[in-house]
């Protein structure tokens, strides 16, 4: 179906409008906003002592989930696509609920567990330990809010590789652990790679969930995004703009990253 | 990003494993199941099934009467109204994007591309902020929609952006162009053969992105935080409520609209699990 010349450009004009109000304008204006006052006023926002703790909080608990959600990914995308067993569907199924449930819903979750009056409350309370509104907390949340995202990418994979060359290996002799290493692992790297791209994005990004468990203390359990927040409702605008500007960026250097590994992750074993 | 249509997007259906595989083999692979699946138990499973039990602490009635409130209805008609709207708004505006950036040709367009998904990267609270600067009160172009529903709306469009595009577009490039040239050999005017071959072809992607969009939406709260002004009968939307009623420490009337909430969401990813299924054998 060729459209004519007029309503080719019509559609372009039309979508790129609607991209440049929604997003590309809105986005341009927050960084025009965060440096119209010059670089110094930026640079002493991010770095005052509230703003570098919620920066090393956010990577902190971005380093804790991340390679849990890439170890548990890559191990549940095996048994999903090499594996025969019952309630296969039902798990698949079950992996994609934290891309579907509020994160409101999700940090909510969490204190009726671990919360004073929830069902391991006492228990944690008597061995001392906080969960809710302290730091073990957020890594949940964060864990629970990223959780599909390595596993979405790898099962694919996987399926389109098939298990030839594993079994090739494994007719050769190879252990698991050698087929793993020296087979699987290098053909999926790509795809947990990207995976493990969107699930940092989602770390550091994520908001709601955070916001129920955290208690927002400055200082303990802030963590960047929840500091854009409070700077917001505290008028500090040109302190929230600052924040944001380095969250926008890093959700920048994530696009980056995606279209460097995309290509590759498309070839798939190559 | 993929990803982000695929998460969700349902797997197809698993082919029988060939040949047999050593004895160590299967016990490594019992292992990690078990472990990962007692891993998605612990993270995901345990929390969830909390908020249903919690839901009901005060029996049945007490559930009913605390998703039957007043604020409580309006926000969760407003909720999915406003979820419908912005699936609507998507299956136009996504379409006609995927188009553009698949059919059409101009300078940019990698950059465009690209682009599409910097709300899947932003964080919510940024994408909210973002709006507010140029939709709400110190706007520079004088457009201020802060505290409105039309806010929320553009809210939730800004968050679901890439769901539709993303989902339409991979559909779009396999689409077999020589029907369509055979369409316009025996004389089919452009709007037939969109009506009669593009648009079928598209349909199982467009309404699978429709239904990933609406899941976001009715779940969304960093964005609309700030912009939405949570004024309730208005603009408060069902996550927004929830967060007040635990703000309050209500927490059981909080897990009893979490759980209506949990019920649609549930829905919501059978309907798109559905919709793949539908897709994939369209596609044969």
């Amino acid at each position: 179906m060729t459209v004519s010349r007029p309503w080719q450009l019509g559609l372009r004009v039309v979508g790129l409008a609607y991209l440049a109000l929604l997003l590309f304008v809105p986005v341009a204006l927050i960084f025009y906003r965060t440096f119209e006052h010059g670089l110094g006023a930026v640079w002493e926002s991010i770095t005052t002592p509230a703003a570098i703790h919620a920066f090393q909080l956010t990577l902190e608990v971005t380093l804790i989930a991340v390679p849990l959600n890439t170890l548990f990914g890559i191990v549940m995308a095996i048994a999903l696509a090499r594996g025969r067993w019952r309630g296969k569907g039902l798990v698949n199924a079950l992996i994609d609920l934290p891309f579907a449930v509020s994160p409101i819903v999700i940090g909510l979750s969490l204190v009726l567990v671990y919360g004073v009056h929830g069902w391991l409350g006492g228990a944690l309370t008597d061995a001392g330990i906080q969960v809710i509104f302290s730091v073990p907390g957020i890594v949940l949340a964060t864990i629970f809010v990223s959780l599909p995202f390595v596993v979405r990418e790898v099962t694919p994979v996987l399926k389109e590789i098939g298990d030839d060359q594993e079994q090739a290996a494994a007719t050769l002799g190879a252990g698991a652990w050698t087929t793993f290493r020296r087979i699987t692992l290098p053909s999926i790297r790509w795809g947990v790679a990207y995976g493990v791209v969107l699930s940092v994005a989602r770390c550091i990004g994520e908001f709601g969930a955070v916001s129920v468990v955290s208690g927002k203390i400055s200082g303990q359990t802030e963590t960047l995004t929840l500091l854009v927040e409070k700077r917001f409702s505290n008028f500090d605008i040109a302190g929230a703009y600052a924040a944001s500007a380095l969250l926008a960026l890093i959700a920048l250097a994530t696009l980056l990253a995606m279209t460097a590994i995309k290509p590759r992750r498309e070839e798939g074993d190559a | 990003m993929s990803a982000t249509s695929a998460p969700l997007a349902p797997a197809p259906p698993a082919r029988a494993a060939a040949g047999s595989r050593s004895a160590w083999r299967s016990h490594s692979g019992a292992l990690g199941l078990g472990l990962s699946t007692l891993w998605l138990s612990i993270i995901v499973l345990l929390p969830l099934s909390a908020v249903v039990a919690h839901s009901l602490d005060g029996g049945i009635g007490a559930f009913w009467d605390a998703v039957t409130t007043r604020q409580a209805l309006a926000a969760l008609r407003f909720t999915v109204l406003i979820s419908l709207a912005t699936a609507l708004v998507n299956v136009a505006g996504g379409t006609l994007i995927a188009w553009v950036l698949v059919r059409d040709r101009f300078p940019g367009k990698r950059i465009v591309n690209a682009l599409i998904d910097l709300p899947f990267a932003l964080p919510t609270i940024v994408a909210g902020l973002t709006l507010l600067t140029l939709y709400g009160n110190r706007s520079p172009v004088g457009i201020d929609i802060a505290f409105t529903q039309l806010a929320v709306l553009v809210a939730l469009l800004f968050v679901t952006l890439p769901f539709v595009i993303r989902s339409v577009q991979p559909v779009l490039i396999e689409l077999d162009r020589e029907m369509e040239e055979a369409a316009l050999s025996l004389g089919a005017r452009n709007a037939t053969i969109f009506r009669r071959i593009v648009a079928p072809n598209l349909v199982p992607a467009v309404l699978s992105g429709a239904a990933l969009a609406f899941a976001r939406a009715v779940g969304e709260f960093g964005s609309i935080v700030l912009i939405s002004g949570n004024i309730p009968f208005h603009t408060q939307v069902s996550s927004v409520y929830v967060f007040k009623l635990i703000e309050s420490d209500a927490p059981t009337s909080a897990a009893a609209v979490s759980t209506v909430l949990l019920i649609v969401s549930l829905v919501v990813l059978l309907a798109i699990r559905g919709l793949g299924r539908w897709g994939a054998r369209h596609d044969r």
